[in-house]
């Protein structure tokens, strides 16, 4: 016999995630999820953002990374609640493992949940978590050519955060061809370019950012 | 690479939708997948070859109908596929596109017994 399905592959996932997401608003929480390639900034970011938002918001923090708990420690050094998921191996978080996650972080004490992806421009692009607004960290070295190789991630994302633009002067990156690449992907994204290093840009990001917090939790 | 993890999906769908229909062997399984997935065929495939064993889908046959990336032009409306991976208009040179095909990730059918 043949069985008609027409279900996505996803689906369990994507239910997982809306799990999360109802979870996240019963406790009033904002998830962002940052994915980026390995060594565009994600977690330099995320330090940066959670010294410009700590006094507004309380903040938590998911590290997912293949494995080691570096970046779990840096953030705990911060005094801000963090639960570091080691994939063992799987190049990306999945809803299941978000939701473990939301076990272990004091969830009625938190406003803003960042979640720091694995490494990876392509593998989580399938896998939805149940966050609000997914942001894309890139870096001037990677090169301006990044969007056009990895269509799914950009077109997938609210925001795109370029990173490393102290770097400029010494790398052949065209600033107009990237952003011609991302705003063809997804019409309207926003484009943030930040140096974790000097600080600069850092004050529209946070700005932007604690807009959409701001509009999710009166939403 | 995020190959095994999708395999893992496609079998507990594939099985719990033959147990539903009272299947106590599975054939073939029918899978659609875009270009843009950046899945692999012979990974799937391996992958499900192991983690089948002992399911009533162990020894069953996958097929991919494999869809294009395909995308809209924002400017002047061209509909087009989009052809290794250029993200441009092929008629106007606009990078602005819609994503109109590409990203499927499904399961259409099954073949049981």
């Amino acid at each position: 016999m043949e069985i008609k399905v027409l279900k996505s592959i996803l689906g369990a996932n994507d239910q997982r995630a809306q799990e999360n997401r109802t979870l996240l608003e019963k406790n009033k929480i904002v998830a962002i999820n940052f994915t980026a390639s390995p060594g565009a900034g994600k977690t330099s970011l995320l330090m940066a953002t959670i010294k410009a938002l700590r006094k507004e918001f309380r903040i938590g923090v998911v590290e997912g990374d293949v494995s080691s708990a570096i970046d779990a420690e840096t953030v705990a050094k911060e005094g801000i609640p963090v639960v570091q998921i080691n994939t063992g191996g799987a190049c990306h978080l999945d809803a299941t493992m978000l939701s473990n996650a939301l076990d272990n972080l004091p969830v009625e004490d938190l406003d803003v949940l960042l979640i720091e992806n694995v490494g990876n421009l392509i593998c989580p692009a399938s896998f939805a978590l149940g966050e609000h607004r997914k942001v894309l960290v890139a870096s001037v070295p990677e090169g301006h050519d990044k969007p056009h190789k990895y269509p799914m991630m950009f077109s997938n994302s609210d925001a795109v955060v370029l990173n490393k633009i102290d770097l400029l002067p010494y790398v052949d990156f065209d600033r107009d061809k990237f952003n011609a690449a991302v705003n063809g992907l997804r019409e309207g994204a926003i484009i943030f370019p930040v140096s974790c290093k000097t600080g600069e840009g850092m004050d529209q990001w946070a700005s932007w950012l604690s807009e959409q917090i701001r509009l999710e939790q009166g939403a | 690479m995020h190959e095994l993890a999708i395999t893992e999906e496609i079998l507990n769908l594939v099985v719990s939708e033959a147990k539903k229909n009272s299947a106590t062997k599975v054939k073939l399984v029918k899978l659609v997948i875009g270009e843009m997935t950046g899945i692999v065929n012979e990974s799937v495939s391996f992958y499900f070859n192991e983690i089948s064993k002992k399911t009533i889908a162990e020894g069953a046959g996958l097929s991919f109908r494999r869809i294009p990336a395909a995308g809209r032009c924002r400017d002047c409306g061209h509909e087009f596929e989009v052809k290794d991976f250029v993200w441009a208009c092929p008629h106007c040179g606009s990078l602005n596109i819609n994503i109109t095909a590409g990203k499927e990730l499904y399961l259409e059918s099954i073949e049981a017994i």
